[in-house]
């Protein structure tokens, strides 16, 4: 047993102050650009064009008077709206969809099975700007090009490889004397799938969904080819487009900005587990 | 008596064809909306293609062009090469890098402070933001009017004079895709500290007995134990890398003169903007042929992971 010298950990935390001052550094490198723009998005537009953000605490007054123009006079009310009506069905659909395939592909037999998987994982890297113009040249046939319908289907298709491959790897691993008394019980695959596969997947199918959501929320590729006409803009276009019309506006564009973010910071947040699980287990794509 | 085993043989054989009904709405949509499509695309990169129609069949000319015959695309020039291929090449080698150069260290360091949570979630929550809107907070950060954008006040503190960020062709790039490591980083801080938590806290501790420095341990143990977890990592940043889009339409449009241009911007302007859609198409199935060495090793990872099941 040796006992520490009293000069040895006083030392030591002395050597480890490199290892505090370069993390503080990469705290304020990741936290300033966010607390910029919060703070430009609620001061007047004479005081961003005349003082630093930074200065807010000496300079000029706080104010909502952005976001309220933002929302009531620019169209972000309409845009929120459309960016809920466009992601909650864009992410129900391929989970749905994905989680009756995923379990098909788990545990049954069926011919072409593996090759068809094969695919599947092929897929899952493919750019899908590779799939736009013919895929909107379908919607346009069908007579649904102006609706979300379109956008919603491209979002299920583009996220449907990589939602069978994880839900997938999850199913393959629950354990099979499980399924097999079932079956010996006679239950259907279809009663297997809702009672067992399902109820034990649930982490998966979370985290798929919050993986998606936040995906397509954030999606501004494809709301700007899927969707044409203003008034169904997403929040991401609804901010491209105020970007192009008020360019060096920054009160508008920081309250936008802030907007743009609230609800994916609320969902990360509220499911930080589900979403850091499927970023891990989705970064094949 | 007979019928019972029968029966049950048709039941077990139903239930493993029932399967295909499981998949098949999946398969349709994807052969619908995907396969079948990327295989007109392939088609429509053949050909003048007016806006999204097929006009003229013109075999390889778009391929051609892109390569000899488009300054913005790939040139070169007295001071070197340049254009879109070569931006691509840098956000594959600066943003892949960067990002796992800065993870790794972040990880590594966090790992030994009591405050790592914090370190970790402050890092990693730009990942939850759209880029869109990570666009908008560098727009603000890289303001030439320095009583606007922080690292021109900066600048002007120290002396200098307006630093244009986004208006420099030779800076452009560089300053995008700083924007797009503090993004990115996030997710090699989590996946890479994952695995260093995963490496026998023994055997380092054995290396620095043995009087190996921090770092050479690092170097000689830790890193050649988290390979795998530090190349997917790698696969999925340069999937990013070649596929960037938002940052680039947000912050520059391409711009200035063209000098950020990246081929997923190069795809959207020709095919959406200049109406050239076959020229567009030729873009698309560029980037399609970029990362088919890397479908290739997902299916081989994908095949070796279900042999060892």
């Amino acid at each position: 047993m040796t006992v520490r010298a009293p000069g040895r950990t006083w030392q030591r935390s002395l050597g480890r102050l490199p290892i505090h001052v370069t993390l503080l550094v990469v705290i304020l490198v990741w936290i300033i650009p966010s607390l910029s723009v919060v703070v430009t998005s609620v001061r007047l537009p004479t005081d961003i064009a005349s003082t630093g953000w930074w200065t807010v605490l000496a300079n000029g007054p706080v104010t909502l008077d952005n976001y309220t123009a933002v929302i009531s006079q620019l169209g972000f009310a309409r845009a929120i709206f459309n960016s809920f009506a466009i992601a909650v069905p864009s992410t129900v659909f391929p989970l749905a969809l994905a989680a009756f395939a995923a379990y098909g592909f788990a545990w049954l037999k069926f011919p072409g099975r593996n090759a068809l998987f094969l695919v599947v994982v092929a897929l899952m890297v493919v750019p899908i700007q590779a799939a736009f113009v013919p895929a909107l040249q379908i919607f346009s046939a069908l007579g649904i090009g102006n609706s979300f319908v379109a956008i919603w289907i491209a979002h299920t298709t583009f996220a449907l490889p990589f939602a069978t491959f994880l839900l997938r790897s999850f199913m393959v691993q629950l354990p099979p004397e499980l399924l097999e008394a079932a079956e010996i019980d006679g239950a259907s695959s279809l009663r297997i799938f809702r009672s067992i596969i399902l109820p034990l997947s649930t982490p998966a199918l979370a985290s798929f969904a919050v993986l998606q959501f936040l995906w397509v929320w954030n999606d501004l590729l494809m709301a700007l080819i899927f969707i044409q006409n203003d008034s169904m803009y997403p929040l991401t276009n609804a901010t491209a487009k105020l970007l192009s019309t008020y360019g060096q506006d920054f009160h508008y564009l920081s309250a936008s900005a802030v907007l743009l973010m609230i609800v994916p910071i609320v969902v990360f947040v509220a499911l930080q587990r589900q979403f850091v699980r499927g970023i891990v287990a989705g970064s094949v794509k | 008596m007979a019928g019972a085993p029968r029966s049950r043989a048709m039941n077990r054989r139903w239930r493993q064809w029932s399967g295909a009904l499981f998949v098949l709405p999946t398969v349709a949509l994807l052969l619908v909306f995907l396969v079948l499509p990327i295989f007109s695309t392939i088609r429509l990169s053949m050909d003048t293609g007016i806006f999204l129609q097929l006009r003229r069949f013109v075999g390889l000319d778009n391929y051609v062009n892109l390569f000899t015959n488009d300054r913005l695309f790939f040139s070169v020039g007295p001071k070197g090469i340049s254009g879109v291929l070569v931006n691509n090449v840098l956000w594959l080698v600066l943003y892949t890098g960067g990002c796992i150069g800065l993870g790794l260290l972040i990880a590594a360091l966090a790992d030994r402070v009591r405050y790592e949570t914090v370190v970790k979630t402050v890092v990693f929550v730009p990942q939850a933001i759209a880029a869109t809107a990570a666009g908008l907070i560098w727009l603000l950060i890289y303001a030439p009017n320095p009583d606007i954008g922080l690292l021109n006040a900066i600048a002007k503190a120290f002396g200098g004079g307006p630093i244009g960020f986004l208006g420099n062709a030779s800076v452009v790039t560089y300053a995008l895709i700083v924007a797009a490591v503090w993004t990115g980083t996030g997710l090699a801080v989590v996946i890479l500290s994952a695995a260093i938590k995963s490496v026998p806290v023994e055997l380092v501790e054995a290396a620095t007995i043995d009087g190996a420095s921090g770092i050479q341990s690092f170097r000689s143990i830790v890193l050649p134990m988290i390979s795998g977890p530090l190349t997917v990592v790698a696969v999925t940043l340069a999937i990013a890398a070649i596929k960037t889009f938002d940052l680039v339409f947000i912050m520059t449009r391409g711009g200035p003169n063209g000098a950020s241009g990246v081929i997923g911007y190069t795809y959207y302007s020709q095919t959406f903007e200049q109406g050239r859609g076959g020229y567009g198409a030729a873009a698309a199935i560029v980037m399609l042929v970029v990362v088919i060495p890397i479908i290739l090793l997902n299916i081989r990872r994908f095949r070796a992971s279900e042999a060892e099941r």
